[in-house]
Parts: C-alpha cells; sequence; structure tokens
C-alpha cells in the first residue's frame, strides 16, 4: 500500500524503556498496513533548524486501535525533541514506508538476531513469524542492561530468547554473533532477520553466510527524503556480479545479507 | 476577476510558476504518492549524462542548520533509459516534463540534448552547468563565461526545445556568466544551483561526506538565491529565469518572484514535505486571490530597495 503523509498525528502514549523512548501514535491509515521492517518518517522540531525528518523502525502496528509505535535512543536533537512529546501532543509522519521483512515463505524456524533498539523492530516481526505457525529463536544484545529491548511481546513470541551485552550486565557477556553458530546448527533456521546497527548486521551476515543461511537484514542510512528521490541513503549491492547503488528506503530497508557489498 | 497564473519559459507555456528543482522530485513516479502532479507547472527531472552513472560512495547527505549537503555524483539511468522510462511515464500521464542534462564535456550535453529530440511530453531542457560534485569540480562549465557559452552554443544548435542554462552561486560576478549563456542562445536561466559546502564531525574528525565537500541546499541557502536573481534579473530583465534555492513555501515563492524569477522551483522541500509543490500550487492562487494579484507579471522584479 502506498505509504501516507500524516500532518498532524496524535500521541496516544509515550514512555520510558530502559534507556529508550517508546512512542505509540495515533495514524489507523498507516498502522492498517504497516509491516515489521518497514519505518515512519518523522518530523523533528517543526520550523526549527533541524529541516529533516528521522526515520524510525516500526516496532508494533495495531489495527485494532489504529496505532503505529516507535523505540528509539534519544541521543541527537532530533530524536531528543521527539523524546520529549508527551501523550496529546501531535506529530507529521509519513508511512509506512520501504519493504518490510520478507516472510512469504512457508513456516519453519527462524532466528532473530537484535542489537540496541533495533529489536524492537523484530519483536514486531516475531509476532507475525509465530502467527503464521513459524517457531523463533532471538537472540538480542546491546551495550548494557537497560539498553536490551526485550518487551512482552518478544517473551510471548519466541521459543527462546538469549541475551548478550557488552559489559555482561544481563545476559551473557559477549556479541550477539558469539552464540549464532550454535545455534544455527541447533535450531537449523531458514532465514536469520537482523536489526540494528550497521557492523553487528556486517558481521551477523558474514556468520549467517558462513552457515549457509539466508540473512535478512534492515538497515539503517542516513536518509534526507525516506521516500526515494535524494539518493542519498543508497547502500552497495551485488546484482548478478554488477554493482549497483540501492535507495535503503524505496528498494530496502531490508536487504539480503549476501547481496550487501559492504565496504 | 480570476487570477491567470499561467506564464511562458522562453515559448514554453506552463499553467503556473511551480516547478520541481532537479534531483529533487526524481521524475515524479515516487513523488506522485503525495501530490497530484497536474497541479503543477512542470515537473524538472534528475540529471541524466550520456550513460548511466553509478555516483559516488556513501555517506551521500548531511543535515546542517536549516539545510542539508549532498554528494550523489550523479547517479543516473542514462539519457535513453530515461527516456524510455522516466520521459514515456510522463507523458502517458500528460505531464508537462523539463529534462535536466549533464556532463563533463560539450559532447557530452549535445549527446544528451539530441537523445532528447523528438520526446513526447518535453517541453524543454535545462543544461546542469553547475553540479559541485563531479570529479573535476575545476572543470564546472558554470565558472567560466567562455565554457558556458560553448557548451550553450552547441547544446542550442542541437536541441528543439527552450534551453535553460542552470549557473552557480559560487562564482566571483554570476553576471557575465549569464550573460555568456544568454548571448550564445540559452531560453532562460535556472538559479541556483547548490553552493559548495562542508561539515565536520568533531567526534570522529572525519567529513560528513565520503567526498569531503558536497551542495549545501535548503532555507540555508535562499537569501543567496534570491540575490542571484535579482543581481541577474535587473542585467537581463527580459529573460526568463527559474528560481530556486530554500523555497518552502507561498511568501518564498512570492520573494523570489519580487526579484525577477518567472517560475520557482521547489527543491529541499520536498524531502521533508513530500506535499510542498502541491501546496504551494495552490497557495499560491490563494495570496494572489487575498492580495488582488491578478498576474504575476504585476509584481515579477518588483523589489523595493529603501536609500
Amino acid at each position: 500500500m502506498n505509504p501516507v503523509l500524516v500532518p498532524t498525528a496524535p500521541i496516544a502514549s509515550a514512555e520510558r524503556f530502559g534507556a529508550y523512548r517508546q512512542v505509540t501514535i495515533q495514524a489507523p491509515e498507516i498502522a492498517a498496513s504497516a509491516r515489521p521492517g518497514q519505518f515512519l518518517n518523522i518530523c523533528v522540531q517543526p520550523g526549527g533548524v533541524h529541516i529533516l525528518r528521522r526515520p524510525f523502525s516500526i516496532a508494533r502496528a495495531d489495527r485494532n486501535d489504529g496505532t503505529v509505535m516507535i523505540v528509539f535512543d534519544p541521543i541527537g536533537p532530533g530524536t531528543q525533541w521527539l523524546g520529549a512529546r508527551e501523550k496529546g501532543d501531535v506529530v507529521d509522519i509519513v508511512g509506512p514506508l520501504g519493504h518490510g521483512f520478507d516472510v512469504t515463505a512457508d513456516p519453519g524456524v527462524d532466528i532473530i538476531v537484535g542489537g540496541g533498539y533495533g529489536t524492537a523492530a523484530l519483536s514486531f516481526l516475531a509476532a507475525e513469524l509465530e502467527a503464521r505457525g513459524g517457531t523463533v529463536h532471538a537472540i538480542i544484545g546491546a551495550r548494557t542492561r537497560t539498553r536490551v529491548y526485550e518487551d512482552a511481546v518478544l517473551d510471548e513470541s519466541c521459543a527462546s530468547i538469549a541475551v548478550v551485552t557488552d559489559d555482561g550486565s544481563a545476559g551473557v557477556q559477549g556479541l550477539v554473533t558469539d552464540p549464532m553458530s550454535e545455534m544455527i546448527k541447533r535450531f537449523a533456521p531458514r532465514v536469520v532477520y537482523a536489526c540494528g546497527p550497521m557492523p553487528m548486521l556486517r558481521a551477523v551476515a558474514a556468520v549467517a553466510a558462513e552457515a549457509g543461511v539466508p540473512s535478512q537484514l534492515a538497515v539503517e542510512e542516513f536518509m534526507a527524503c525516506g521516500i526515494g528521490v535524494c539518493w542519498t541513503c543508497i547502500l552497495p549491492i551485488r546484482s548478478n556480479g554488477d554493482l549497483k547503488h540501492a535507495r535503503s528506503c524505496t528498494d530496502g530497508p531490508v536487504f539480503e545479507g549476501e547481496a550487501v557489498a559492504w565496504a | 476577476m480570476g487570477v491567470d497564473l499561467s506564464i511562458s519559459l522562453g515559448g514554453a507555456r506552463l499553467t503556473n510558476p511551480v516547478v520541481t528543482a532537479s534531483g529533487c522530485f526524481g521524475s515524479g513516479k515516487e513523488m506522485s504518492r503525495f501530490v497530484d502532479l497536474k497541479t503543477l507547472g512542470a515537473v524538472v527531472c534528475k540529471t541524466v549524462t550520456p550513460e548511466a552513472r553509478l555516483g559516488i560512495s556513501p555517506p551521500r547527505g548531511a543535515e546542517t542548520a536549516s539545510g542539508m549537503l549532498n554528494a550523489i555524483g550523479l547517479q543516473n539511468p542514462g539519457v535513453q533509459a530515461f527516456r524510455d522510462n522516466d520521459l514515456t511515464w510522463l507523458a502517458e500521464r500528460d505531464i508537462p516534463a523539463i529534462a535536466s542534462v549533464g556532463g563533463q564535456s560539450v559532447a557530452d550535453y549535445v549527446r544528451c540534448v539530441e537523445a532528447l529530440r523528438g520526446a513526447k511530453g518535453l517541453i524543454a531542457i535545462e543544461m546542469n552547468l553547475s553540479c559541485p560534485n563531479l570529479e573535476d569540480r575545476g572543470f564546472m562549465f558554470a565558472l567560466s563565461a567562455e565554457r558556458t557559452a560553448e557548451v550553450t552554443a552547441a547544446a542550442r544548435a542541437a536541441a528543439e526545445v527552450p534551453l535553460f542554462c542552470k549557473l552557480s552561486p559560487d562564482v566571483t560576478d554570476l553576471v557575465p556568466i549569464a550573460e555568456a549563456a544568454v548571448g550564445a542562445g540559452a531560453d532562460g536561466l535556472s538559479l541556483i544551483n547548490t553552493t559548495l559546502g562542508m561539515a565536520i564531525d568533531p567526534l570522529t574528525f572525519r567529513a560528513k561526506l565520503s567526498t569531503g565537500t558536497g551542495g549545501l541546499s535548503g532555507p540555508a541557502i535562499k537569501p543567496i538565491a534570491i540575490r542571484c536573481v535579482w543581481q541577474v534579473h535587473r542585467a537581463l530583465p527580459h529573460v526568463p529565469i527559474i528560481g530556486m534555492g530554500g523555497v518552502a513555501g507561498v511568501e518564498d515563492t512570492i520573494e523570489f518572484i519580487l526579484a525577477g524569477a518567472t517560475a520557482v522551483a521547489v527543491g529541499t522541500a520536498n524531502f521533508y514535505d513530500p506535499a510542498a509543490t502541491e501546496t504551494i500550487a495552490r497557495g499560491l492562487l490563494d495570496f494572489c486571490n487575498m492580495h488582488g494579484i491578478t498576474s504575476l507579471d504585476e509584481i515579477r522584479g518588483q523589489v523595493k530597495i529603501e536609500g
């Protein structure tokens, strides 16, 4: 379905989730078709010096109450502005944008690998995979305990969840790639789905490729427009041996790990 | 009395003066999800070159105060694929198209112009003489009156539609370059392209663009654009100018017309407000009705400078 521009979407709830902000927005026309892996492009500081929208992965879409949820780290001026919005405030959003994760194969066993708030989009995906009759095993990681995103939906949708942190403050100390090889051997997944920082995605794709398992990665690139016209968010992709510059926004943001030509 | 917003761009008739800035609107397909293209004067397409170009490596963009930097490097599918796919798509919808052509030699421009001969729905060609992100920036045509004249004359001889030259603000004196373009046969001018800028991440010490420098656009450059349009219009009052640089609303549009622009192109605003072009086109009509303006000819170039 086509994305829509909703200039005044009310915030239904805004709360803390560990170090992150979790914001739910009333936008029935977006919630109606939003899928895991797609994103919203949100205006931050309207009329201010930060003119560009910021992209946010969709962490939940509730068709019944017409809401979409995002989870983010209020780290820069744009995300801090958005993080200061409260219930009842309105935001200007465009979505749903991009292609989501491909879940059209027959239900089977899958592994999801999430880093930081990137896990939020995978929680949405896990729920969809589980609803389709699949079995989902999760590896979720972050720098520290307050940055691990583990919500109730993830707990309910996954058959197992392995937690890793850089500092060992939650789960096992290490990186998300540490338990990957063994879990792939044990569960023989069809696909590894991942969302998180680019260096993590690159490492996840390498481990999956090594084990001969296809991966789908939701990438994060600088985007000026998010709607396919500015060509700033390109990712180098190999297609039939040729190098191609694909747009993360409209050709992605989900790409097959083996197609990405990492710099 | 009804308002007539129609304009002439070197003989090409447009129903209204709101067009799109090259490189900020694709060829309209993606944007048609957010705007009714029929409400626009024309779609100015992203620059094409004789052969396909991959463009430069990321990172290609960075936000700056009230603006942004970009360095795309003219990624495009080549003029023939553009004609077959993009121009055909626009023509099927009866949307007037202005192609933008680029290159690194006079022959490149001539090849593009020749490849566009007879294209249905093509009402004009914009010569992008001022892309700041090519390998040899020193050879940017719009930095020199002589080279601007040379490439314009060659393209003029090959073109069968009005020709607009898009110039750079990054010169000591824009007027002689504008005069050279017009003297060599340009039917009008597009002012301005992005201005060269740079941004550095203070934590990593890295330039924010892979090329180091890139083109600055958005509201941050509007005063520069207004100044350029005003200077050139004063020197060449009968030459149509498509004004651009930070146009985000109706007031900006009026400002450009008061400086001397005939049409106004919306660029970076499309990125953050996908409906901007249609909003401005419709808003312009309301503005004219409200202020008793029946034609933009009444206010074109009518800026008052006290003292």
